[in-house]
């Protein structure tokens, strides 16, 4: 396995193409547009088609109808392309159609500006189309996990027949750092008999999402809603550092998960036992991670990169039995791990005890 | 005695769900006939929009996938793009291919997406019950223009076929219509070329096909024809608007 | 010799194949079929040339033609 340096944003491409997947369709936007352009030299060589579709509107359209026919297909798109696909991303949602969408977050809302940001996080997770539905979501903080997410992905997507999104964001994007092209895991075996592909030797089949009837809605809806309780059931992923003995924790994902890092070896140094939970789904969002923690730890900071939203998960997960309190930079700027301590230490008036 | 006239193998036998007169229903007689004909049945995958015509999937006997209103072009171009050796056709109202779904059309014929569109334009939007359409007439009454279409305020109807004949990827573009037995049979034939033109692989082709709303125009069927005839045949070029050469060796 | 078939189920009576029918022998029957249309009767099956001209017309296919 090659160990290559690459840039976040085509990480995702190669992953891609090693996932098998050969069809994707997009449109430009900074600061997610390395994915296509990637894409549009190194697929066609392996068979696949890159198109770059009139907005992304017909983008998310094209994948809709790619993914009806069971083949794997990707889009990748910048939080107001990502608003554009909202209605295509319900319908696939609704017919149930494996797909990976990207979204390289950048800050907003309006155009915004090119800097990273988490502010998608409420239309990522909490649904940004229309309806009742859930996309699994996948928050990388490295470029080892924007290649290994990726892929995961489309094996999530395939084995819950759902879309998947990797929320990433435009730091994560435009970064590059050592990443191991590790082949491509066993597909999982899936069932194929939903596709619509030609009614050659077999009944015809329909892929659509209109509920003739109100009984038939609701059928549809149960159905939606025995899967994601499925899917919270088994998909929930997050890692912990330094969480054993915690006292206080950070929570926090994608690239200020990977800053709260440091936040908690210089309070270790400090005598502060701190600790961090990194959700890595999402949705659904790993509440399991604060089942040891809701009786023991005596506060909580998120730190996120919007005016605070992933908090409010983090307050059902704890059932608001402790203060969780929120460390945000927005509008693109990061924060560094000395502000996030010193906000750590003067909202729990924490008096620096002595250097270990 | 032989039975020259029966229901195509390429419908089902659900009864169709329009109103009493609608030619949505003839159209889609003749679609079905097409790939009968052409025995592309098992091969076919359609693209249904949103509208009246969107329960089309339950009525022809190939695979089908409801696209969102307005969508079905990019819809049928994931399709084409994943399996090159299937046939796709979408099936679009006016309002969906004309209005909402403009983009993706345009961009389909310059791109020459080797898809077949048929877009049927009864100058209303039907579903909803009757509001103005790209297509609708000048001075047509309907639920958004209550006073009558006004070119000045509305803007006039719109000649889509004649705005994709314009695209190089268009290579066979053909307005037809459905108020006759002698423009049945020749909308039928423009539609069998439709889909040559996609077996070829030679580009984007797009059959327009004049037809009927009695419900919201508030006429007879019968009435409703000659209505057509009148009022919506003067105003879009009918014909084949483009046939390029290739299209013409079919 | 030729002969219609109108299958009442599909009949809407919406009237094209009655103004269309060159021998004027369709007709609005009395009887209403499941979803109460007054489905189209053909009224001398005999004077019926088989030109399908009703069948082509009808847009819900609901007229077979035998010739």
């Amino acid at each position: 396995m090659e160990k290559v340096l690459m840039k976040g944003n085509e990480i995702i491409g190669e992953a891609a193409i090693r996932s098998g997947c050969k069809l994707f369709f997009g449109y430009p936007i900074t600061p997610s547009t390395e994915v296509v352009e990637y894409l549009s030299k190194h697929l066609p060589p392996k068979g696949g088609t890159v198109l770059q579709a009139e907005d992304e509107i017909g983008a998310i359209n094209m994948c809709y109808g790619a993914a009806c026919t069971g083949s794997r297909v990707l889009t990748a798109s910048s939080s107001p392309g990502v608003s554009l696909k909202q209605e295509g991303i319900s319908y696939s949602a609704a017919v149930e159609l494996p797909m990976v969408i990207v979204n390289v977050n950048r800050c907003g809302p309006g155009l915004g500006g090119l800097g990273p940001a988490q502010s998608d996080y409420f239309q990522s997770v909490k649904g940004g189309g229309h309806g009742d539905y859930r996309l699994i979501v996948l928050a990388p903080s490295t470029a080892q996990e924007l290649y290994d997410f990726t892929m995961q992905g489309f094996d999530l997507a395939d084995q819950y027949r759902n879309p998947v999104l990797i929320l990433t964001d435009g730091f994560l994007g435009q970064t590059m750092e050592p990443v191991v092209l590790k082949e491509r895991p066993e597909p999982p075996k899936v069932d194929r008999s939903w596709v619509v592909d030609g009614a050659k030797g077999r009944e015809k089949r329909i892929l659509a999402s209109y509920s003739l009837t109100n009984e038939i809605g609701e059928d549809n809806n149960l159905r939606w809603e025995k899967k994601y309780k499925n899917i919270q059931e088994k998909e929930q992923q997050w890692e912990e550092f330094h969480t054993e003995d915690a006292e206080y924790l950070l929570v926090s994902y994608g690239t200020t998960g990977r800053i709260c890092k440091s936040t908690v070896l210089n309070a270790r140094k400090k005598g502060i036992k701190l600790g961090l939970i990194r959700p890595i789904t999402l949705w659904p969002y790993p509440e399991k991670a604060f089942i040891p923690y809701k009786d023991k730890v005596k506060g909580i900071v998120t730190v996120e990169l919007n005016t605070g939203q992933m908090i409010e998960d983090v307050k059902l997960a704890v059932e608001c039995k402790m203060p969780v309190h929120l460390y945000r930079r927005q509008g693109g700027m990061l924060p560094n791990e000395h502000e996030i301590l010193d906000y750590v230490e003067d909202i729990f008036s924490l008096t620096a005890v002595e250097e270990v | 005695m032989e039975k020259i006239f029966a229901r195509s193998k390429g419908l089902t036998d659900v009864a169709f769900s329009f109103c009493p007169g609608c030619t949505h229903g003839t159209i889609m007689r003749l679609i079905a006939e097409v790939l009968e004909e052409l025995e592309i049945i098992e091969d076919t995958i359609g693209i249904s929009p949103v509208g009246c015509a969107g329960f089309c999937q339950n009525f022809f006997s190939c695979d089908f996938i409801g696209a969102p209103h307005g969508r079905a072009q990019a819809v049928g171009i994931g399709v084409k793009r994943a399996l090159p050796d299937r046939t796709v056709f979408t099936y679009q109202g006016d309002g969906d291919i004309a209005a909402i779904g403009t983009q993706h059309a345009i961009h389909a014929a310059a791109r020459g997406e080797k898809i077949t569109s048929i877009m049927v334009n009864n100058a209303i939007y039907g579903m909803t019950g009757g509001q103005m359409a790209p297509t609708t007439i000048e001075g047509m009454k309907t639920s958004t223009s209550p006073y009558g279409r006004d070119n000045i305020l509305d803007g006039a109807p719109m000649d889509f076929p004649k705005v994709i004949a314009n695209l190089e990827g268009a290579v066979y573009v053909a307005s037809v219509s459905v108020d006759s037995p002698k423009n049945i049979k020749k909308a039928k034939e423009a539609i069998k070329k439709a889909f040559k033109v996609q077996q070829a692989g030679l580009g984007f082709a797009l059959v327009s096909v004049l037809s009927t709303c009695p419900t919201n125009w508030g006429m007879t069927p019968v009435d409703s024809l000659n209505w057509l005839r009148e009022n919506m045949m003067p105003i879009y070029e009918m014909g084949e608007l483009k046939v390029t050469e290739e299209v013409e060796a079919l | 010799m030729a002969k219609v078939d109108v299958i009442s189920k599909y009949c809407k009576s919406c009237g094209l194949c009655i103004d269309i029918c060159p021998k004027k022998i369709l007709d609005t029957g009395n009887e209403t079929n499941e979803k109460g249309y007054f489905t189209i009767i053909c009224t001398d099956q005999e004077k019926c040339i088989g030109c399908a001209l009703c069948a082509t017309v009808c847009p819900d296919v609901a007229i077979e033609v035998y010739k």
